[in-house]
């Protein structure tokens, strides 16, 4: 079982640094959230894997899970919302704008070597 | 009063004039007048206990951990100076009430200027030189915006930045200098540092010390070979000029040797460096200023050399030349206000300030030549006046002064250094106010009103009042510099007269205003002369000197910072490998201490799910719709992971979030391309899958490894299973933890999502306001558009459904303290609900029956949860202390009262807040794309007869 979590954790991951790296911002933001899906999984996983007892308490029972990851994957997990439309805001707001949505902001070749003098 | 409010006064104070602005000038000048006299008045009732000899102290703990205390002291060297500001202050804000002109915003005038004064005020009593370094910054600060008042100005600009860069590099030298003097003396307090003179000149790091110190007091004191900052920043308003560069400011580097007299004067360094400095800006000051036809600028260089004058005072480290240069800048205070603010006469009623336009001023501004002439001449040295007093006491103290084993050279370049003085003075008067009348003046020159002349003319009662009677300023000059030798050193017997026989000095004076008179004589082929002579131009150095750093800096950034911003996240993420690489291999590894629990089919079955959809994702992301798809079943899965291992409450939220995110993404692909291109080359490919499989293997050994060993110490999570119950009253942990044991940080990040949902909705509107808008006006969409909207199936069942997702939301969030569920998952439940409205029933249907803003709803959430944490000091708890009982009403059974539910129910108006603001704004984008936008939900509506009026919400409400 513990495999199974890690090797998703890590394929998550792959996939999300590939996605990360690619050259326009919706796959760039698909590349985000699929890490935040493995760095949220592995913030959960650093509890360790309990299965069936969750945190919630019960006179008779003395085995729960570790409910601080949860609490602070809980929090993560909506936090990463408010990210990704802020960053889907921006990159849409950078298309609209210049119908352009390459991530790259690479400097005009015969950059004007004055900029910045006052 | 308590130096406290001495202190803060000027601070709360700079809040009013800006307020007072649309009440008028004289209204807005008023309440700064107010504000300055009661400091002024809080910090004369401090004055019996000063001239009695004691220090008035007042302090509270700030960080004593880094030893950073708020601690304040009031002796006389501090009165002294806290007079000079507040007082001269006082005149400046009466003077510049008449002063700047109608189209001058006074308000943001003022309110620098009371920044300024609290931050002198500051210095000047501090007893904390951490606290001290910190007022020593904010006047820099201050200064920079009042130099820079006139904006539209480019001089007004460019002096604004010099002053900024030396005085804050001084000030950044000077820091270091502070943190090696408190490490040697090992606290950070004067009137702990003042004790301890021999620790301090015995250590081996006094000497940087001292340099990093003196580095500060010179570039605020403007002291070669950092003087030239000074002329430049008179292209401020001259109020500002007289207040910051003659009487407070550029004093502040003179007050802070003053203060540091006792522990770091009377070692050869201190006098050879600050004697030398102060002799060299002396003479060259006197020199320029006497070839300036800039009446302010003439007055700058003056000013610079009778800094260096009190500079070089300081210097020989004895008791009466503490005694001469306090009484100097007493008298310099006095004298150099009342010409500045004379300049500023003159320039206002003849519009310009250059002497070879002027002369001649003598019968048409009598009251201004009276104030000016009697300020001049003492500034000359001419008796029964205050200059020469202690202009007399500085030469007498050149006499005894031995530089560079030569007797002659201080007396010789102190004689010289007041000759080019006596002979500007006298310049000063004869070329603007005598001479013929002249009829070329840019503006007819008259006498101004009392407001304008008034405050020069009070301070040219001083001058002569002194100048005539010095024993009333003698008790007062000798308590301050009893507190500027702080007991290293007597006080000196000697009075002050005017006449002290036929003592040498006597004859450097006479040497000095007869030289002056002669050289005025000759002045215009010493002039020709000047003018041909090679001089370095100081701001041309400065300029080439930034621009070199400046040059430096983009050859160094640019290659390195080229915005591409995917070459960025790839150095990050191997560098982030790397480092953990590193961490592991030269750590210790301990064994497995857990066993592997066994795998069930369907664990596996999920797993699969999960790889196969990441991996499509990997190759299928050119379409992104599908791509779309594919990012939901991982999302499904992970949450379905969480159920699994034990977090039911994750596993809600993670649900919910991913519908909101999905539909999110929908909304933005809606303008996107829907595909992506094949761009980057197959190496490129090639080197991005080995970087993400290099990843992707790291996170995974690293999970592994601890998925299989127990944390090195016990977590903490024992406490929040032992005390849920018992201090909390909940069952559920994960919602106790949020709400209560952890609630200040939930707090923050319910803030943190308001916060993001007000920048999209910021965003939206900066675009519909542009030139977007019309392009998104004009857009024809991509793709057909679906024939019937607003399927009326969907349409009945959201509405039908609405009240069922209510009673859900209700439900979890009230169950949440005990069961899963709680104000975040309730609340993404109620946003769905929400949102199902607008895709079936469309925005302005939706938006017509929208009763509160979002941005009401995230403020309610925010203050709720607040309110809730800030109820918990009314029973003398800290903030967010929670609270519960059991009540029964009898009908039901026992129920929980928790005022964390209360809390709660501010996380859930966030939340809905949050996710509709967010998601109402794209769809905002989305709805002025094509226009035409039915007012009515459905096409066929039996209770409808009549056509919707366009642009009324309709009034028919629902079905």
């Amino acid at each position: 079982m513990e495999l199974l979590v890690a090797s998703a954790i890590g394929i998550m991951t792959a996939g999300g640094l590939y996605l990360l790296l690619r050259l326009r911002t919706f796959p760039v933001i698909l590349g985000i959230s699929l890490l935040t899906y493995a760095v949220n999984v592995f913030l959960f996983a650093s509890g360790r894997l309990t299965i069936g007892a969750p945190p919630i308490l019960r006179d008779d029972i003395t085995r729960y899970a570790d409910p601080l990851p949860q609490a602070l994957v809980l929090t993560a997990i909506v936090i990463s919302f408010g990210m990704t439309a802020v960053v889907v805001m921006i990159g849409l707001g950078a298309y609209l704008g210049s119908h352009d949505d390459h991530v790259d902001d690479l400097p005009e070749p015969d950059a004007d070597a004055s900029e910045g003098r006052s | 009063m308590s130096l406290f409010f001495i202190v803060a006064l000027p601070f709360f104070g700079a809040l009013l004039p800006g307020l007072m602005n649309s009440a008028g000038r004289s209204a807005c000048a008023g309440v700064t007048f107010t504000v300055s006299l009661a400091a002024f008045i809080g910090l004369l009732t401090n004055l019996p206990t000063v001239l009695a000899g004691e220090v008035v102290t007042a302090g509270v703990d700030w960080m004593p951990v880094l030893g950073l205390n708020f601690t304040l002291m009031l002796d006389g060297l501090g009165f002294f100076f806290a007079l000079l500001i507040l007082g001269i202050g006082l005149l400046i804000i009466a003077y510049a009430r008449h002063y700047l002109s109608r189209d001058d915003n006074m308000g943001q005038f003022f309110t620098y200027l009371l920044l300024f004064q609290g931050a002198m005020v500051g210095i000047v009593l501090s007893d904390n030189i951490l606290l001290l370094l910190i007022f020593w910054e904010l006047t820099s600060l201050s200064s920079f915006l009042l130099i820079g008042y006139w904006k539209h100005l480019p001089e007004g600009r460019q002096g604004a930045r010099m002053a900024l860069t030396v005085t804050g590099m001084g000030g950044l030298a000077m820091i270091g200098g502070m943190l090696i003097l408190g490490q040697i003396v090992g606290s950070y307090d004067l009137s702990v540092i003042l004790q301890n003179r021999d620790l301090i000149q015995a250590d081996p790091l006094y000497v940087p010390a001292l340099i990093l110190i003196l580095l500060g007091c010179f570039t605020k004191s403007a002291q070669f070979p950092f003087h030239f900052w000074l002329p430049h920043a008179m292209a401020a308003p001259t109020p500002v000029s007289a207040y910051l560069h003659s009487a407070t400011m550029v004093k502040a580097g003179i007050f802070l040797m003053a203060r540091m007299w006792p522990v770091l004067s009377g070692t050869t360094e201190w006098f050879v460096i600050v004697t030398t400095a102060g002799l060299i800006t002396m003479v060259l000051g006197a020199i320029i200023a006497l070839f300036k036809h800039d009446l302010k600028a003439l007055l700058a260089f003056s000013t610079v050399s009778h800094l260096g004058l009190i500079t070089m005072l300081l210097g020989t480290g004895t008791a009466f030349g503490a005694m001469a240069a306090m009484f100097h800048i007493l008298n310099h205070a006095t004298f150099k206000a009342a010409l500045f603010m004379s300049a500023g006469i003159v320039d206002h009623e003849t519009h310009t300030r250059d002497i070879r336009r002027l002369g001649g001023l003598r019968t048409l501004m009598p009251i201004t030549f009276v104030i000016v002439v009697l300020a001049a001449l003492s500034m000359a040295g001419i008796p029964l006046l205050n200059g020469f007093l202690s202009k007399e006491m500085m030469l007498e103290e050149a006499t005894h002064t031995v530089l560079f084993n030569s007797p002659w050279l201080v007396p010789a370049l102190a004689t010289f250094g007041s000759l080019f003085s006596a002979a500007y003075c006298f310049r000063l008067i004869g070329h603007t106010f005598f001479g013929p009348v002249r009829d070329d003046y840019p503006s007819k020159p008259h006498d101004p009103g009392f407001g304008l002349w008034g405050p020069p003319a009070f301070l040219v009662l001083l001058v002569v009042a002194i100048g005539v009677a010095p024993f009333l300023a003698e008790p007062f000059v000798k308590m301050v510099t009893a507190s500027v030798l702080g007991g290293e050193a007597e006080v000196p017997k000697a009075y002050f007269k005017i006449w002290h026989g036929l003592v040498p000095a006597l004859f450097m004076s006479a040497i000095a205003v007869v030289g002056g008179l002669v050289l005025l004589a000759v002045f215009n082929p010493a002039l020709r002369l000047w003018d041909r002579a090679p001089r370095p131009e100081a701001k041309t150095i400065f300029e080439a000197l930034v621009e070199a750093v400046a040059s430096l800096a983009r050859r160094l950034i640019l290659p390195l910072h080229n915005g591409a911003f995917s070459r960025y996240a790839a150095i990050g993420s191997v560098a982030i490998v790397v480092l953990g690489f590193h961490a592991w291999s030269t750590g210790t590894v301990g064994p497995a201490t857990r066993v592997m629990q066994d795998v069930t089919p369907v664990s596996v079955a999920g797993w699969a799910m999960l790889v196969a959809a990441t991996i499509g994702m990997v190759f299928l992301h050119r379409n992104r719709f599908l791509s779309l798809i594919l990012i939901g079943i991982v999302g499904l899965m992970v949450s379905i992971g969480f159920v699994f291992f034990s977090a039911p409450d994750l596993a809600m939220t993670q649900f919910t979030v991913e519908v909101v995110t999905i539909i999110l993404l929908l909304l933005a692909l809606n303008f996107l391309p829907k595909h992506t291109p094949v761009e980057s080359t197959v190496l490129r490919r090639v080197r991005d899958t080995g970087i993400a499989l290099f990843g992707g293997l790291a996170t995974f050994g690293l999970a592994y490894h601890y998925l299989l060993r127990d944390a090195v110490t016990g977590p903490i999570s024992e406490f929040h299973l032992a005390n849920s119950y018992k201090g909390g009253g909940g069952t559920n942990v994960v919602n106790v933890i949020l709400v209560d044991f952890r609630g200040f940080d939930t707090y923050g990040e319910i803030i943190v999502l308001g916060i993001a949902a007000l920048l999209i909705y910021a965003l939206t509107e900066t675009l519909l306001g542009g030139p977007v808008r019309a392009r998104l006006l004009n857009r024809t969409p991509d793709a057909a558009r679906a024939g019937d909207a607003h399927p009326m199936m969907m349409v009945v069942l959201t509405r039908v459904i609405m009240p069922v997702v209510l009673m859900v939301g209700f439900y979890i969030f009230l169950r949440g303290h005990n069961e899963p569920g709680g104000g975040f998952i309730a609340g993404l439940i109620v946003s769905i609900g929400v949102v199902m409205q607008y895709m079936a029933s469309g925005f302005s249907w939706t938006s017509a029956r929208l009763r509160y803003p979002y941005h009401g709803v995230i403020g309610a959430g925010v203050l709720i949860a607040g309110l809730t944490g800030i109820g918990s000091w009314f029973v003398g708890k800290p903030f967010l202390t929670s609270d519960f009982t059991y009540v029964r009403i009898p009908p039901f059974n026992e129920f929980e009262l928790a005022t964390a539910a209360l809390f709660d129910l501010g996380v859930f108006l966030a939340v809905v807040g949050a996710v509709m603001l967010s998601l109402e704004s794209f769809s905002r984008l989305a709805r002025r794309a094509h226009v035409p936008d039915n007012e009515h939900p459905m096409d066929i509506d039996p209770s409808r007869d009549d056509k919707p009026v366009p642009g009324t919400p309709a009034a028919q409400g629902g079905v």
